[in-house]
């Protein structure tokens, strides 16, 4: 019922059509629990195809799908996956062997793991050759350095005899890519090929990506959580939402214009880094799998629901040329003025001018290496001071001196006007309690042992602030804080997702009210909605409670959401530092300059976007 | 490094399979295997005839009731009479009792120790730990029934010795497994968490470290019983048991070796619970090492 109208949906307007998948259904094994459901898409030779959706949404089961596999325990169940005329789920195990590799190739997220690390990577590119070659005893050298030299590595013999620890994250992904691209395939699946590298890697490599596909013709499908990196990237994108399509068209359309609630949520819960904003979350949470509601997905969170919503769920319709959405109001939504983001954030300079917290030339080593030079900050009372860089820049050891987890500096970091010793342990009580430390990973930060309320009451008993029934109360008032229920007290981090389970780090940290609070990296692993949500509730608890805040991000457009001040930080030196607004405005160092040019955004991808559409007859 | 140790892929809009409250621990888990099943099931049976094999048993374990090595029947009872005119029903009913006390006391002091060592050996992380492992290398060094039984030939078979002896050989393997289960919790965040906090070291280590290593002891604790065991059993074939004439089924496997072809029950008997507790033991462990890492979890999507 709903392929008819996703058969007519998006029809490439350049070149013919290599991949087209029809009506894709995809279930758990055990208990056929539906997972991804009426998948329809085209992909034209030479196209990018952006798959964007959060965790759980089913990307990258659709992703792998296009190779004929299913992860453990899953089934593909339904549809057609037609590459050229043959259909790739009828292939049996060898087919479909032969047939990766070659015809269509993957490049996975994580380049680290997915390449030997016991393999000169010469060998690992050989490999991909000569299981695809014909000829025995072909020379593969030659192609072998033309690959090297497509994604703009060396191609010579010395490099290709490394392993890939010698290989930065950025390098290993080209290896990668070149892997990929070995054998010329018609079909390439990327998944989330630049997640955990630097932005300005991440340019080089999804042009890289951009130049190989269109140079040769290959269709790609770039699955990504980030719809900035998939803006400038593809042409057309799919927005996936509970195992679903919910929404495909042309790029800047679908952030312009969208037709579906979820997309508009979506889009506006994307940092910018025109316009300090204030973040939108989206509240509730993506419905698992076999917990979906028998209507539209979306309906439960949705701001549009009408009781029509939960009737069935609602067909891809066409709303435009190349654009269609699963939204019976799409019409409606459409005509609603894109919502950017919410509010201005109101970045009022902190009134007072009371340095809380002064860096005086702090030099950190690991071993004999110095990683950070000569390091001089300062953090006023109620500001928010965010310290970026890309990894490697020094600016955890910086987050992590100051708290005292990393104890090897040298210089001065001083409370208020009190000199703080080097190592957490070695401090007061008092100073422990003042400053605090949430980390990036709130998969790592509780203990998988303890209950929620066991955590956050922790403080209260080291710091020696309350105990008892005082100390329950304090942790329910704290969990309803960060916009928990008293209720999670009881739970464990496993039950909880990761946005919920970064609420509770920062309940964990705020309980002993503390003055400072050193944010690292702390939405890095999170969905941009979650993201959103963390930010926004972050910049209320440090307005509400007057909190100094020292945010550590790699996520330039975040900061113009939460900082007042930034701190740009370059091997281990402080390049620029200044109110966020100048400084992301008009950067005066080249180094800043090109952070910021190469900072994947939804503004410049649209901009790209438009000139592609103009330059392409 | 830290940002792909765990998927982000399991964030937010996924919900984890919610385990009705936390009954469900990792004992609890395991028994839904049959393998656990079967070694709980046998362990259960060892030791309750351990236990209440005195109370039950037709005979004094050293009353002499037929003509030695009668094989069963009549009034030589239902598995007949030992090399010395004994009833083996007895003295198999009598004779569990020393041997897991033994293996039960000096596997828990093992355990106690090496799982302390290891805890802190891994917390260290610096020459402490190194002096802490290269000397537990060195016990490692003896084998243990070896060093066993130079104690025991030194000092006399006592009780204690046994114990001390078998505790002593069981804490460095135990502190082994400790520290490469503790290594991996140390670099966890949360632990850092608590040193920002300047929670002390003991605290972090029982609080925080233990409770995440408990899954492997388990296993390790299993795995040691049986070893630990054995060795008892071994020692007692030797006739290195505290008490010679006491009724012990390893020295009832000694006694009786001879009488194989004609009343093979003597030996028989003792043999095959030893065979059954360790297999019990062994089975328990392995049920608990695969719940823990997830190898029987089946539930289709994840």
């Amino acid at each position: 019922m709903h392929q008819q109208a996703g058969s007519h949906l998006a029809e490439p307007s350049d070149g013919p059509v290599a991949v087209s998948v029809q009506d894709l259904q995809i279930e758990t094994s055990s208990g056929h629990v539906p997972v991804v459901m009426d998948v329809s898409f085209e992909i034209a030779a030479g196209e990018v195809l952006g798959v964007v959706g959060e965790s759980g949404s089913g990307k990258t089961t659709v992703g792998l799908s296009l190779l004929g596999h299913a992860r453990r325990g899953l089934q593909i169940s339904g549809g057609t996956v037609m590459l050229g005329d043959q259909d790739i789920l009828t292939l049996d195990d060898e087919e479909l062997r032969r047939l990766r590799g070659s015809l269509v190739s993957y490049v996975p997220q994580d380049p680290a793991s997915s390449l030997n690390p016991a393999l000169r990577i010469g060998l690992q590119l050989r490999e991909v050759l000569e299981a695809h070659s014909s000829g025995r005893g072909v020379n593969h050298e030659e192609r072998m350095a033309e690959l090297m030299r497509e994604v703009a590595l060396s191609d010579d013999p010395a490099y290709l005899r490394r392993y890939p620890h010698e290989l930065s994250g950025g390098q290993q992904q080209r290896v990668g890519l070149a892997m990929a691209f070995a054998n010329r395939p018609r079909l390439i699946v990327l998944d989330e090929p630049t997640t955990g590298l630097d932005v300005t890697t991440q340019a080089t490599v999804l042009a890289t990506v951009r130049e190989l596909a269109a140079a040769h013709n290959v269709a790609a499908l770039y699955v990504s959580h980030d719809l900035a990196v998939v803006a400038a990237l593809a042409r057309r994108v799919a927005v996936m939402y509970a195992g679903r399509i919910v929404e495909m068209g042309l790029a800047e359309e679908l952030f312009d214009s969208s037709a579906h609630p979820y997309t508009r949520r979506l889009v506006g819960a994307i940092p910018r880094l025109t316009g300090g904003r204030s973040l939108l979350g989206i509240p509730g949470h993506a419905p698992s799998p076999g917990k979906r509601p028998s209507g539209c997905a979306f309906a439960p969170r949705c701001t549009m629901h009408i009781p029509e919503c939960d009737v069935e769920v609602p067909p891809l319709a066409p709303v435009g040329p190349e654009h269609s959405a699963r939204c019976i109001r799409a019409h409606e939504v459409v005509k609603q003025s894109q919502a950017k983001a919410g509010d201005p954030v109101d970045i009022a300079p902190a009134e007072s001018s009371t340095a809380v917290l002064t860096l005086d030339n702090v030099v950190a080593r690991y071993g004999k290496i110095e990683v950070l030079h000569s390091i001089n900050l300062q953090l006023e009372a109620h500001e928010c001071l965010a310290v970026v860089g890309e990894s490697g820049s020094g600016k955890t050891t910086t987050a992590r001196s100051i708290a005292g987890l990393h104890r090897d500096w040298t210089g001065s970091i001083r409370l208020g006007d009190k000199e703080l010793e080097t190592a957490a342990r070695s401090r007061s009580t008092e100073s422990r309690r003042q400053i605090q430390y949430i980390f990036q990973n709130p998969y790592g930060s509780l203990n998988p042992r303890k209950t929620i309320g066991e955590t956050v009451a922790q403080p209260l008993a080291v710091f020696g602030i309350a105990s008892g029934r005082d100390a329950d109360t304090r942790v329910g008032e704290m969990l309803e804080q960060v916009s928990l229920s008293a209720s999670y007290a009881r739970r464990y981090p496993d039950q909880l997702s990761g946005g919920e389970r970064q609420r509770v780090a920062i309940a964990r940290a705020l309980i002993s009210s503390p003055a400072i609070l050193v944010c690292d990296e702390v939405t890095s692993a999170l969905d941009v909605s979650v993201q959103a949500a963390i930010v926004e509730l972050l910049g209320r608890l440090q307005r509400d409670l007057g909190l100094s805040m020292v945010f550590v991000t790699h996520n330039l457009p975040l900061v113009r959401s939460i900082a007042q001040k930034v701190a740009v930080l370059s091997q281990g030196s402080i390049v620029e530092y200044g109110e966020t607004a100048t400084v992301l405005a008009d950067p005066q160092q080249p180094y800043t300059q090109q952070l910021l040019a190469n900072t994947p955004s939804l503004e410049m991808a649209t901009a790209e976007a438009l000139h592609i559409d103009h330059s392409s007859p | 490094m830290s940002q792909t140790e765990e998927a982000p892929a399991l964030a937010e809009g996924v919900q984890t399979p919610t385990p009705a409250g936390r009954s469900s621990t990792l004992v609890a888990r395991a028994m839904r295997l049959w393998r656990t099943r079967i070694g709980a099931l046998l362990v259960l049976l060892l030791v309750l005839i351990a236990v209440i094999g005195p109370y039950i048993a037709p005979h004094a374990p050293d009353k002499f009731v037929a003509i030695p090595d009668t094989p069963p029947g009549g009034k030589a009872g239902l598995l007949g009479t030992d090399y010395l005119g004994q009833d083996v029903l007895s003295r198999f009913l009598y004779g569990g009792r020393g041997i897991l006390v033994m293996a039960f006391v000096s596997t828990a002091i093992g355990l106690i120790f090496g799982i302390a060592i290891g805890l802190v050996a891994a917390y260290a992380r610096n020459a402490l730990d190194d002096v802490l492992m290269r000397l537990m290398d060195v016990i490692m060094a003896f084998p243990q029934i070896m060093l066993a039984l130079v104690a025991v030939s030194l000092i006399g078979a006592h009780t204690w010795v046994i114990i001390v002896a078998i505790a002593l050989t069981t804490a460095p393997r135990v502190a082994r497994v400790a520290r490469g289960a503790a290594q991996p919790v140390v670099e966890r965040d949360f632990i850092q968490a608590t040193e920002s906090m300047g929670l002390s070291r003991i605290r972090i280590l029982t609080g925080e470290l233990l409770p995440n290593i408990l899954g492997p002891m388990m296993v390790e604790a299993s795995l040691r019983l049986t070893y630990s065991i054995a060795v008892i059993a071994g020692l007692a074939f030797l006739g290195l048991s505290p008490n010679a004439n006491d009724a012990n089924w390893g020295t009832m496997i000694q006694q009786n070796q001879i009488a194989l072809p004609v009343q093979p029950w003597g030996a028989l008997a003792p043999i095959i619970a030893i065979a059954l507790l360790t297999m019990g033991t062994g089975l328990f462990g392995d049920g608990i090492a695969r719940t823990a890492a997830g190898i029987d979890r089946e539930r289709g999507d994840e």
